[in-house]
């Protein structure tokens, strides 16, 4: 078997490209699930019996079906009921409602987790029940949930992979495009696996970096 | 003219389920004085003071803070239903010291003081700052302001804490056993800073098991057990003897008895 590198550097500008949409995919998908997670896990602990169960019901939903059906299911099931969405939209879209199903866990244990005595302390001092969440409840609830977050984070950088299938031009796509070109397929396969752990690496160091920089913020008692 | 107490109580009853923590207590805090509560575990002091803090709403009874009364007694015999701004309101005269300190620890001490300040009483932010910094230099911490809670001892976040609930200027202070997560070494600094709370007439409602504190700040000592008050009085008239056989029995069993040799 040989292994040539030149035709990984060959390609080099696509794949650069391609990696750049990946990131963007990513990011953007992870921006929205964050706040969707937020949104969701506030929802289910204050909105109410009714806004609980439902919520809780498509959260298991999601978290119960594999990404790649979700997808199937909006890209190509979509326009049945008059929703037909460029590749890039179905992407981001579905890749952002799976994140933040998985954020908004996270986030309701970690709303859970912030110490009862610390919304009492903001209770007898006038806070209203607003205050303390914007103010007391959700600064430190992320302090608590950095490192689940960063775990759900990573998963997603792997999941973005799947929007090859809908041709998205992302990483996946371009390198198997490349492959089946040249036939190069552990050439092309090597460079992308380890594309992707370049990026899980950086996303774990990053999370690492900031529970250092947070741990002063961590309860003293 | 007299002054009205700080806080009066009267009839408090507080059941959980078919426990009745509280059973009829009656109590008032003259305005600049000391009450303490002491009692075994689970006599319900520090209910008692959490249903004076509202952080527990009372099965029946009723409780005045300054001229606004909440009354828990109903017609049907369920538990009143308190609008959440008649218990901010009642609240926000009462300052509340906890066990656990209960500091924010993603803010630094004069964050924590100054918070309330700013998001309840809106005042820009300079001006809650200098006020905060005003708080934590009567706790004589004024050089940690920076600090986060993290890196303050038990003792400084405790008075922290005090701090931070004298920052609303409250017209009472209620501190729930505030020394007993600490060691002794760092019991004195908090006692202390509550010594000169009380020597400036501030009102307070304490639950220590501090006797030695107890016996010299309070003007009044009630005794606790079974949610009921067993005694009340003077620290003299509830520890000197002849003294009830309950209190004995309290301060031999559950006080080091180096302290209550203290008292005699």
């Amino acid at each position: 078997m040989t292994f040539d590198p030149a035709i990984i550097t060959a390609h080099l500008p696509a794949l650069g490209m391609a990696l750049l949409t990946t990131v963007w995919l990513w990011l953007v998908g992870l921006v929205a699930s964050v706040i969707l997670g937020l949104a969701i896990a506030v929802a289910r602990l204050y909105g109410g019996l009714t806004i609980s169960l439902t919520l809780g019901s498509f959260v298991q939903m999601i978290r119960g079906t594999p990404y790649l059906i979700q997808l199937f299911l909006l890209y190509f099931g979509g326009p049945a009921i008059g929703l037909t969405l460029e590749p890039f939209t179905a992407g981001i879209l579905s890749l952002s409602v799976f994140g933040g199903c998985y954020m908004s866990e996270v986030f309701r244990t970690g709303l859970r987790a912030v110490p009862q005595g610390h919304i009492e302390a903001a209770e007898c001092v006038g806070l209203t029940r607003l205050q303390t969440l914007r103010r007391i409840i959700l600064p430190e609830m992320l302090v608590l949930v950095l490192p689940p977050a960063t775990n759900i984070a990573v998963g997603l950088i792997k999941e973005t992979a799947v929007l090859s299938i809908i041709s998205v031009p992302e990483l996946t796509a371009v390198v198997n495009e490349i492959g089946s070109e040249t036939y190069a397929f552990v050439e092309t396969l090597t460079a992308l696996s380890l594309c992707y752990w370049g990026l899980v690496e950086l996303c774990s160091r990053a999370g690492q970096a900031a529970e250092r920089r947070l741990a002063t913020f961590r309860f003293a008692a | 003219m007299t002054t009205p107490p700080a806080i009066r109580i009267e009839g408090l009853v507080k059941r959980f389920g078919a426990v009745t923590v509280l059973d009829g207590i009656d109590l008032a805090v003259p305005t600049g004085e000391v009450t303490c509560l002491i009692g075994p575990s689970g006599s319900g002091k520090s209910t008692l003071l959490r249903c004076a803090a509202l952080l527990e709403v009372p099965s029946e009874g009723s409780i005045t803070i300054g001229d606004r009364r909440l009354d828990f007694r109903t017609e049907s015999g369920r538990p009143a239903k308190l609008r959440h701004a008649d218990i901010r309101a009642a609240r926000s005269s009462i300052g509340m010291v906890f066990q656990q300190f209960n500091l924010w620890p993603h803010m630094t001490a004069l964050g924590n003081v100054a918070e309330a300040l700013r998001t309840v009483r809106r005042l820009p932010r300079q001006e809650a700052d200098a006020r905060a910094a005003a708080q934590l230099e009567r706790v004589g911490l004024a050089a940690r302001a920076g600090h986060y809670p993290a890196q303050l001892s038990g003792g400084q976040q405790q008075r922290v804490a005090i701090a931070r609930a004298l920052a609303l200027e409250p017209k009472l202070m209620l501190f729930d056993e505030p020394t007993s997560s600490l060691d002794p070494e760092l019991t004195g600094e908090v006692l202390n800073v509550m010594r000169a709370l009380a020597a400036d007439g501030m009102s307070m409602m304490v639950v220590s098991h501090e006797i030695g504190f107890v016996a010299s700040v309070a003007s009044k000592v009630v005794f606790l057990d079974h949610g009921r008050v067993v005694v009340s009085g003077t620290p003299r008239e509830v520890f000197a003897r002849p003294r009830h056989p309950r209190v004995t029995q309290f301060l031999e069993t559950h006080v080091d008895h180096a302290a209550s040799l203290l008292i005699g």
